[in-house]
C-alpha cells in the first residue's frame, strides 16, 4: 500500500492549557495526510452500490446476469451473498446490509459491483435489472404511528415521557406554539470511503473513516459471519464527521466485495451518494406550552414532540431521550409534562448529528422564551435569567445538576459585548452581497439571544469507557512516549490533546500518537462531546500507571514501560419509562449566543452581522482548539437557521448536492467573538466539560430571534427561507 | 488515452486514461498525488483547487485531456522540501486546520490571493475564499491564517 495511516510524533513543549500545533497539521497542509479516499493498494478494484430509486417498494426480482458480463467486472453481489447477519444497527438491528424483498427509503442499498474502474462499476450497475412493486410511502411523522407499519413492531421507535410536579397546574401568562425543524445534513467534506484488504486466511483488514472502530467492527463481523478477531479495523484520515459516521455506510459492502473477489476493494462515495449514504439530523415537529407568573417565573412547561427517524432506527432512541430530558432547556421548572416520540417513516434515515436531539428542542423552547418575554413585556435576556438554572438546580428528570451551570453569567457575557457598527454601506457587507441587490434600502437590523443545554458523554446507564495504552522507552538518550487508543480522531484534535496529557502527566516532550485501530480495546464513540473527557481520562490513568513504574527516573536504559488501562466516567441510570425520572446524564454543557442580523425584507435575504458566544468548558485543555470547536459549532447552527435543509417530497430527496444543499461559506459567516469560562467540574478529568455540541444548540435560535426582532414575523420553522420573510 | 502533463515541475505521463476522467482523478489515482481533495467533484467546494498554468481551477471540472502539455501545480508542490510555504505554516499555527479536508484547496486559493494581493483586506480575503467550503472551523481561523501569512510574506 502506498498510503496508510502513520504514526504522528511531535517533540515540543505543550502540556494541558496550552495550544501546541496539532501533530497531523503539517501533513494536512502539505496534502500528505492519508484520508480514507486517498488509500490505494496494488491490484485493488473499485466497489459501487446500486440503490433504490423508491422510498418504499417491494422488490419482486433482481437480475444480475447482464451486469456480470461487462468486461472488467469482478463481482456483482446481492443480499444472498451476505454470509452472516444481513441486519445491522446501532440500537436496533433493523437495517439490511443489502435489501431483501423490500426497500424502505430512497437510496437503500440493493446490490454491489466490484470492477477494475469506477466507470466500469457504474456501467455494470445500470445493467442490473431490479423490478419494484412501488408502494405508498409513509412520510408524515405526526401520523406515522397510525399509518402502514414499516417494521414488525410498528412505527413507534420510542416514546419518552417526562412527568414532574403537577400535571394540571395553571398560570397567569400562557404562550404556546408549534415549531418545525428541517432535516439538516452533517455535510462533512470527506466522503464515505474505505479500503478493504482480504488476507489469505479468510480474515480482513478495513481502513476506514469512522467515529467508532469497535462498534463498526462488531457489526461488520456479524454481517460477514466472521469471529471478531478476523476483522481488523484501522482508522484512516477522517474528513469530518459531526455524527454522520456513527452508522455504517460502505464498511460491510467493501469487505463483502473483497472477500468475494480476493482483491483489495476501494469504495468512495461521491457527494450525491454521500447524501443517501449516511443518516441526517432528525426533522422535528414540536408543540410547546409555557405558563409563567407575572414576574416571568415559569410555572410549567408542556410539550409534545415528534422526531422523524426515517426508515431505520439508527440512534433514534437516544435522540428522543435527549430531546425529552433536555426539553425545557437550561431553566428551572417545577411542573413539566413532555412526550417525545421517535417514529419510523419512509423518509431518509436519521440519527446522530452534533447536538443530538437537543438542537431540535432548543429551537422550540428558546422560541417560546422569546414569546413569553414579549407576552410579559420583559427583555428576552431578563426572562431567561429569571428562570436560569444554576448549580444545585433540579432537571425535569429529577437529576440535580452537581457542577457549574452558569446560565445567567453566559447570557450576561454575550449581552455585554460591544455591538457591531450600524448597517454597512459596503455592498459586500449587506444582505445579497455582491449580487448588488440593495444599497441599504429595505434593510432592517435585529438582535437575538439564546442559551442551550447539552448532556456530555453517553447517558441512561450505558457503560461508557475508553481504553488507553501508554508506552515509554528511551529514544536518542531521552524518554519518549507513545500513546495508543481506538478513539477516533475526526478533526477535533484528540491527537493533540492526548499528547498534551502525556506531557503534563509524565513531563516527556516527545510523544508519538500511534494509529488508532482495533488491536487495542474499545475507545468508545467520538460523539456526545465525550472523547477529551473519556479517552482523555483513560490516557491520564494510563500515564499514572507508567509514572509509578518510572519512579522519577530520567533514564530507563533498555527497559520499556508499557501500560494499558480502561477508564470510565461515573455511572448514570436508566430513566423511568413512565415518568422519565432518573439520573440519566453524566454532565451538562451550556453555551449562549447573541446574534445580530441585517434582513432585506423586500427579498427575504439575511446577513448575519455578528454571532458572539460564551461557553463554559470547565478547563480549556487546548484553548485554540476549544475556540475552533465553538466557532465551527456556531457555523453549523447558522446553517440550520438560514440555509441548510435536505428537502424531501414524497420521501424523495430533492437536493442531494452542494449546489442545492447550501452550507455556510466564508461570505455567510460573521466575525465571532468567543468568551470561554473555565469553571471546573470536580467529577471530570482536569475539570473539563465537553465542548463540541453546546454551541450548535444556541446558535440557531439566537439567529432566528434576531430575524424576528428585525422583521416582527413569528418564524416558527428552521431553516428560515426567503419566502418566510417576504410572504411570497 | 495517454496524458502528458507537467506536475509540480516534473514531466508526468498517465496511460490508459478513460476520456471521461477528470484531472483530479488522474492526479489522485494515477499519479500518486491525492493531496487535492474529492469533497464534491462538482465544482462547488474548492477542495480540489490546483494551479493550471498559474490559474487556480477546480481539478474536478477539468477533463484530464485538457491538461495535456500544460503545467499543473498542486498542494504537494507548494513546500520546498521540509520548508512549508508561509501559507501552509500559517494554517497550522492559526488553528485553521481541523479535519483538514478543505485545507489543500484553501491553501492553494490563499496562496494565489497573496501572490496577487500581498496585503488583502478582510472583504478581499472573503471574496477570494468564497468558493472553498469548510465545515469544521466557521472560517474565523482560516481568516486568521491568511492574515498571518500576509504579514510574513
Amino acid at each position: 500500500m502506498t498510503l496508510t495511516p502513520t504514526e504522528l510524533t511531535s517533540a515540543v513543549p505543550g502540556g494541558i492549557g496550552t495550544s501546541p500545533q496539532r501533530p497531523d497539521g503539517n501533513l494536512k497542509v502539505r496534502g500528505e495526510f492519508a484520508y480514507a479516499s486517498d488509500l490505494w493498494h496494488e491490484d485493488m478494484i473499485w466497489g459501487a452500490t446500486l440503490r433504490s430509486p423508491h422510498p418504499y417498494a417491494r422488490i419482486t426480482s433482481v437480475d444480475i446476469t447482464e451486469a456480470l458480463k461487462v468486461p472488467g467486472v469482478h463481482a456483482v453481489l446481492t443480499h444472498s451473498d451476505v454470509p452472516g447477519r444481513n441486519l445491522y444497527g446501532l440500537e436496533h438491528k433493523d437495517q439490511p446490509v443489502l435489501a431483501v424483498d423490500v426497500v424502505r427509503y430512497q437510496g437503500e442499498p440493493v446490490a454491489l459491483v466490484g470492477a477494475d474502474h469506477p466507470e466500469t462499476a457504474l456501467r455494470a450497475m445500470k445493467k442490473i435489472v431490479v423490478t419494484y412493486d412501488v408502494l405508498e410511502p409513509v412520510v408524515d411523522m405526526e401520523t406515522a404511528v397510525d399509518d402502514t407499519p414499516l417494521h414488525p413492531g410498528g412505527n413507534l421507535v420510542r416514546h419518552v415521557p417526562i412527568r414532574r410536579g403537577s400535571q394540571d397546574v395553571t398560570a397567569e401568562v400562557v404562550v404556546s406554539g408549534r415549531y418545525e425543524v428541517g432535516m439538516q445534513d452533517q455535510a462533512f467534506l470527506g466522503p464515505e470511503s474505505g479500503l478493504a484488504v482480504p488476507a489469505t486466511d479468510g480474515s480482513i483488514d478495513l481502513y476506514i473513516a469512522t467515529q467508532w472502530l469497535h462498534v463498526d467492527r462488531d457489526q461488520v463481523a456479524a454481517a460477514l459471519g466472521l469471529p471478531l478477531e478476523q476483522v481488523r479495523l484501522t482508522l484512516s484520515g477522517v474528513g469530518g464527521a459531526f455524527g454522520g459516521r456513527e452508522d455504517l455506510s460502505m464498511q460491510v459492502h467493501a469487505c463483502l466485495l473483497a472477500l468475494h473477489t480476493g482483491k483489495p476493494v476501494k469504495m468512495v462515495y461521491n457527494r450525491e451518494e454521500s447524501f443517501y449514504g449516511h443518516v441526517h439530523r432528525h426533522p422535528a415537529v414540536l408543540y410547546y406550552e409555557h405558563g409563567a407568573d407575572r414576574t416571568g417565573k415559569l410555572v410549567y412547561v408542556r410539550s409534545k414532540m415528534y422526531l422523524d427517524g426515517g426508515a431505520y432506527a439508527s440512534s433514534t432512541p437516544a435522540v428522543v431521550a435527549n430531546a425529552a430530558t433536555l426539553g425545557v432547556g437550561p431553566y428551572e421548572v417545577d411542573n413539566v409534562t413532555v412526550d417525545a416520540y421517535g417514529v419510523y417513516t419512509n423518509n431518509p434515515p436519521c440519527g446522530a448529528m452534533r447536538g443530538f436531539g437537543a438542537v431540535q428542542a432548543g429551537f422550540a423552547y428558546e422560541s417560546q422564551m422569546d414569546k413569553l418575554a414579549e407576552a410579559l413585556g420583559m427583555s428576552p435576556v431578563d426572562v431567561r435569567i429569571r428562570n436560569a438554572m444554576s448549580e444545585g438546580s433540579t432537571m425535569p428528570t429529577g437529576q440535580v445538576v452537581d457542577s457549574a451551570a452558569p446560565v445567567a453569567q453566559l447570557l450576561k457575557l454575550v449581552q455585554d459585548k460591544p455591538l457591531p457598527a450600524g448597517t454597512s454601506t459596503d455592498i459586500r457587507e449587506l444582505p445579497g452581497g455582491v449580487s448588488n441587490t440593495t444599497h441599504g434600502e429595505g434593510v432592517v437590523r435585529g438582535v437575538g439571544y439564546a442559551v442551550g443545554i447539552k448532556n456530555i458523554c453517553f447517558s441512561e446507564g450505558y457503560d461508557d469507557y475508553s481504553t488507553a495504552r501508554v508506552r515509554v522507552s528511551m529514544v536518542n538518550g531521552e524518554l519518549a512516549a507513545a500513546v495508543h487508543t481506538a478513539a477516533c480522531e475526526v478533526g477535533q484534535g484528540l491527537v493533540t490533546i492526548m499528547q498534551q496529557i502525556v506531557r503534563t502527566e509524565l513531563g516527556i516532550e516527545r510523544v508519538t500518537v500511534l494509529p488508532m485501530d482495533t488491536t487495542i480495546g474499545n475507545g468508545g464513540s467520538t460523539s456526545a462531546s465525550r472523547q477529551t473527557y473519556v479517552t482523555g481520562g483513560a490516557v491520564k490513568a494510563a500515564c499514572a500507571l507508567v509514572k509509578a513504574r518510572l519512579d522519577g527516573r530520567a533514564d530507563i536504559g533498555d527497559e520499556v514501560i508499557d501500560e494499558t488501562t480502561e477508564w470510565r466516567h461515573r455511572a448514570t441510570e436508566a430513566i423511568d419509562p413512565e415518568t422519565g425520572q432518573g439520573n440519566a446524564h453524566v454532565q451538562y454543557g451550556f453555551a449562549a449566543h447573541r446574534a445580530v442580523v441585517d434582513v432585506d425584507v423586500d427579498l427575504g435575504l439575511v446577513r448575519v452581522v455578528a454571532l458572539d458566544c460564551a461557553q463554559d468548558v470547565g478547563k480549556a485543555l487546548n484553548p485554540q482548539a476549544v475556540v475552533g470547536q465553538i466557532q465551527g459549532g456556531s457555523a453549523q447552527g447558522l446553517g440550520l437557521a438560514v440555509m441548510e435543509e435536505i428537502q424531501t417530497s414524497g420521501g424523495k430527496v430533492r437536493n442531494p448536492s452542494f449546489t442545492d444543499y447550501l452550507i455556510p461559506t466564508v461570505l455567510d459567516m460573521p466575525p465571532m467573538s468567543i468568551d470561554v469560562l473555565e469553571l471546573a467540574d470536580p467529577h471530570a478529568p482536569y475539570g473539563i466539560r465537553g465542548v463540541g455540541e453546546p454551541p450548535t444548540i444556541s446558535s440557531t435560535p439566537a439567529i432566528v430571534a434576531a430575524i424576528r426582532a428585525a422583521t416582527g414575523l413569528a418564524l416558527t420553522r428552521v431553516p428560515v427561507r426567503p419566502e418566510h420573510l417576504t410572504g411570497t | 488515452m495517454r496524458v502528458n502533463v507537467t506536475v509540480n515541475g516534473e514531466q508526468r505521463q498517465a496511460d490508459d486514461v478513460w476520456e471521461g476522467e477528470s484531472l483530479l482523478f488522474v492526479l489522485r489515482e494515477r499519479l500518486g498525488l491525492p493531496g487535492s481533495k474529492n469533497a464534491c467533484e462538482q465544482g462547488e467546494c474548492g477542495s480540489c483547487t490546483v494551479y493550471l498554468d498559474d490559474v487556480p481551477v477546480c481539478a474536478c471540472l477539468v477533463a484530464a485531456g485538457q491538461a495535456q502539455d500544460r503545467e499543473v501545480r498542486t498542494v504537494e508542490g507548494l513546500a520546498e522540501g521540509d520548508r512549508l510555504d508561509p501559507v501552509q505554516e500559517a494554517f497550522v499555527e492559526a488553528g485553521a486546520v481541523q479535519c483538514g479536508f478543505c485545507t489543500p484547496g484553501l491553501v492553494v486559493q490563499a496562496h494565489d490571493l497573496l501572490d496577487r494581493v500581498p496585503n488583502p483586506s478582510d472583504p478581499e480575503i472573503r471574496e477570494a475564499l468564497a468558493g472553498n467550503l469548510c465545515r469544521c472551523t466557521g472560517y474565523e481561523k482560516v481568516l486568521d491564517a491568511v492574515r498571518l501569512a500576509a504579514s510574513r510574506r
